[in-house]
């Protein structure tokens, strides 16, 4: 069985969560329909502000309706809010550590668009950026959490959004929280971190291993700042041939290299291997396409533990098609008890 | 005072203050061997005018002695205060006073000595480590209350707040004080149009039109004029004034047009210190070229305080 699909989560969740803040308004900069805020403009006109295609005064100006005491949640494309206004994010949103929410769709290779709409180092800019929160969504129990994540923190938040048809990996039971990984899998071998849409990649991948003898620990994360949770470092320390990380994004600057961090800093002497764009720029196809192109896809994975172990494990892109996946309740935690 | 008994009380007080900020800033710079010097010539009538004829701000009870840097913004760090306690306690029906060009923090500290809120000694702390007076300021800088040091922020931070305060009805106002230069950035034309899409009424503009830039003349460095035209094209009044003429700004700075509102003050860079004239076309910052041109330089600043004494 494959996980539920929820068309558009963001677009009546967001209503229904907005409904009782009447702080929260939405700015667009010429995107509201492709980021799921039309229905949204036409049930609260009053609190919808459209900026037109002029981001840098968008961030400046939800700069100044955050310091009045609104919490703007700007809607476009990723990459409008972190290349097109960084200067702006910088010095009238991030420095004077404003309640501004910045949603970014289209992360990584989920747009066809091409190179100029596809954000591939954004978590690399926002974990740099001082007082950020940086969130990703990895299915639509995220999609629909998000918003009270980024809602409670005193700061900035951007936010790597899911649109369109989003899988449902975690039960509606089992919310974002912010700075605490899921555990999807146990296993001693590797530990499989992931985060956005290849966690469900990673899903697929750690079933055919499973079935051909390797035991992943997989951890799902949802924010890359902070990034604290002392389960990331106990199972990097108990994984016995290391890390293999998978991102949508490129491998500088972002998950895999917050993981080189962790383990450099704890000493851990852990390989690591990082799926993810190898330091070069995508292009316009679909999204399975540039997932097979650049390794992104669950036998990327696959292919990234088999080095890892040293040993090949046999399985090809027919296993994972048959590979099923439905939604995973998190493995308990020893801390969560 | 016997030449300004035909003069209403405040163009008194707004020449008065204007004078003062020449004299203290030139004479910081020579105290400190460089600085911001053009900027407080050009702009010293429009920030006499800001601080003592047309911001409501509320009155502080004392000027306020600036204190020590408590550290960058973020959620751990409760102490911190921007620059607009300089200004008052805000309210509905005042006016708040967002400092685009932060280069001139300089001739603004000075003005904000001038009309009472900063303590005398205030400039001391001018650049000095750990302290808040800084060269160039940002939102702990006394009377800074965005950082905008980076140009052509401020103009659509203060149409955010403007907004916001239109939308609780305030009746008070949002003026920017802005550079020319920052006409040159995208930027300023994007809050422009968003400003008159958004019916952001209450939102005033000055503007410092000195022709400088810190490559030199503006008409040397970029394409900016006729910016009263390319202004009024986007759909924001906008009148063109001598900068140095009180009354002038006064009736531009007073206009209810029922749009975002610009003035343009045309002013001269060397307004009240001709000799600063030698340094162009380098007018950004005066640094001296010899201890000889630094001698002539306090020769005639001697001589303004001179004069200003005998009146």
């Amino acid at each position: 069985m494959s996980p539920e699909i929820v068309a558009r989560p963001h677009v009546q969740n967001f209503i229904d969560w907005a409904r009782d803040k009447p702080e929260v308004v939405v700015l667009s900069a010429d995107l509201t329909n492709s980021s799921e805020v039309g229905r949204w403009r036409d049930t609260y006109p009053d609190r919808f502000f459209s900026m037109g295609m002029a981001e840098q005064n968008m961030l400046s100006f939800a700069a100044g309706l955050a310091r009045e005491g609104y919490t703007p949640y700007i809607h476009t494309f990723a990459v409008f809010i972190y290349r097109r206004a960084y200067d702006q994010l910088a010095m009238s949103v991030a420095y004077p550590n404003l309640r501004v929410r910045m949603i970014g769709f289209l992360p990584g290779i989920t747009t066809p668009g091409g190179v100029s709409h596809q954000a591939i180092e954004d978590v690399a800019l926002m974990r740099a950026t001082p007082n950020m929160t940086v969130l990703e969504t990895g299915d639509a129990t995220e999609v629909e959490s998000v918003l009270d994540v980024a809602q409670a923190v005193n700061g900035p938040v951007y936010v790597r959004m899911l649109r369109g048809a989003v899988p449902r990996l975690f039960p509606r039971s089992q919310p974002m929280e912010l700075d605490r990984v899921r555990v999807l899998s146990e296993g001693s071998d590797v530990v499989l971190i992931t985060a956005g849409i290849e966690t469900e990649e990673g899903m697929r991948a750690v079933r055919s291993l499973d079935r051909a003898g390797v035991r992943v620990r997989h951890l799902h994360v949802s924010t890359h700042k902070p990034f604290d949770d002392p389960e990331i470092l106990a199972s990097i320390a108990a994984a016995r041939h290391g890390v293999v990380t998978a991102e949508n994004h490129t491998v500088v600057g972002g998950l895999g290299s917050a993981i080189a961090e962790k383990i450099a800093e704890a000493g851990l002497g852990r390989r690591l291997i990082r799926v993810g764009l190898q330091d070069t720029y995508a292009h316009g196809a679909s999204r399975q396409y540039l997932a097979r192109e650049h390794g992104l896809d669950a036998l990327g994975i696959v292919r990234a533990v088999e080095r890892l172990v040293g040993e090949p494990t046999g399985i090809g892109p027919d296993d994972l098609a048959e590979v099923a996946l439905e939604p995973l309740v998190a493995v308990e935690r020893a801390d969560s008890l | 005072m016997n030449n300004a008994n035909d003069r209403p009380n405040w163009q008194v007080r707004a020449q008065a203050v204007a004078g003062g900020v020449r004299r203290r800033v030139f004479e910081h710079v020579l105290r400190n061997g460089e600085g911001y010097l053009s900027q407080a010539c050009s702009a010293a009538e429009i920030l006499a005018m800001l601080y003592t004829r047309t911001l409501r701000l509320a009155p502080l009870a004392e000027p306020l002695r600036p204190g020590p840097f408590l550290g960058v913004p973020g959620p751990n760090n409760p102490a911190y205060v921007t620059g607009a306690v300089y200004h008052g306690p805000p309210g509905p029906d005042l006016d708040r006073f967002i400092f685009s060009p932060a280069q001139y923090a300089l001739a603004l500290y000075a003005t904000l000595i001038e009309v009472g809120r900063l303590a005398p000694d205030g400039l001391d702390d001018f650049n000095r480590d750990g302290g808040t007076v800084e060269m160039i300021g940002a939102e702990h800088s006394p009377g800074i209350e965005t950082t905008t040091g980076s140009l052509a922020q401020a103009l659509s931070q203060a149409a955010g707040i403007a907004l916001a305060r239109k939308r609780r009805r305030d009746t008070g106002r949002v003026w920017v004080m802005m550079s020319d230069g920052e006409f040159e950035e995208g930027q300023t034309w994007e809050a422009l149009a968003a400003a008159v899409f958004h019916g952001i009424d209450n939102l005033r503009v000055i503007v410092d039109a000195n022709g400088q830039q810190c490559d030199g003349r503006i008409a040397t460095v970029a394409h900016l004029e006729p910016l009263p035209e390319r202004i009024r094209s986007f759909g924001v009044t906008c009148d063109e004034v001598d900068g140095h003429d009180l009354d002038a700004l006064d009736e531009a700075m007073h206009q209810e047009t029922g749009r975002p509102h610009v003035v343009i003050a045309r002013t001269d860079p060397v307004r009240g210190i001709p000799i600063l004239a030698e340094k162009a076309p380098l007018l950004h910052t005066l640094r001296f070229a010899s201890p000889e041109e630094r001698d002539r330089f306090q020769a005639a600043y001697s001589a303004m305080t001179a004069e200003a004494i005998s009146r």
